[in-house]
């Protein structure tokens, strides 16, 4: 099971996303090889427009339910409307290494 | 006590704070590390719950708030998100300014 085309494919039928990078990062963290665990998101999209961050997230985290509960273990959001987008200069900070929690 | 309710106590007792991977002194979690040092650079006190050493909260927080993943971090009582949302918050002040807020009417 391909969990990144699997979250590529979701966002987009939802989001009509202009923007979309669902990068694996699961290599960089403490977990068995081919783990599908760790998941960078960015997700440009004008549903968003007028909603706070933590309500993108809930949205993007309840579309992915699933997902979450049963192989994602670390799921990196970063949610903007176009224009956000434009004014951040498209691009976004990476994620951070791992520190060896495991859980 | 039951789990729901020693959670819902370290969220109503504390004006801020963060459930994480290890302490903000020896964080055990990238992104618990990251949104630990945001708190930390805000310059207000915070109280913080490794779940690590509590299965029974990293078993029941997700379902508190209906979050799925760690950090989360709670201010003025409410759950603002994870790391992604207080790093953005940091930096665009709304984080400090929030933190300084709740701390002030604690």
């Amino acid at each position: 099971m391909d969990i990144q085309k699997i979250i590529t494919t979701k966002l987009k039928q939802t989001f009509s996303p202009s923007f979309i990078e669902v990068i694996d990062e699961s290599n960089n963290h403490n977990v068995p090889k081919g783990s599908q665990s760790h998941f960078r998101v960015t997700l440009v999209t004008d549903a968003f427009t007028g909603k706070p961050l933590i309500q993108r997230h809930r949205w993007v985290n309840t579309l992915l339910k699933t997902e979450l509960a049963e192989s994602i273990h670390a799921l990196t959001l970063h949610t903007f409307t176009s224009d956000e987008w434009m004014h951040k200069g498209e691009k976004v900070k990476t994620s951070p290494p791992c520190q060896g929690g495991g859980k | 006590m039951d789990v729901m309710e020693r959670i819902d106590q370290q969220v109503k007792n504390n004006p801020v704070v963060i459930f994480m991977k290890g302490s903000p002194q020896m964080p055990q979690c990238g992104f618990s590390m990251r949104a630990a040092q945001a708190l930390q650079a805000t310059g207000v006190e915070f109280a913080y719950v490794n779940v690590l050493t509590d299965p029974e909260i990293f078993e029941n927080l997700p379902r508190y708030a209906d979050w799925p993943t760690f950090p989360q971090i709670y201010i003025n009582h409410e759950l603002i998100g994870g790391c992604d949302i207080t790093l953005e918050m940091y930096q665009s002040g709304e984080l400090t300014k929030m933190c300084q807020e709740a701390t002030a009417t604690a």
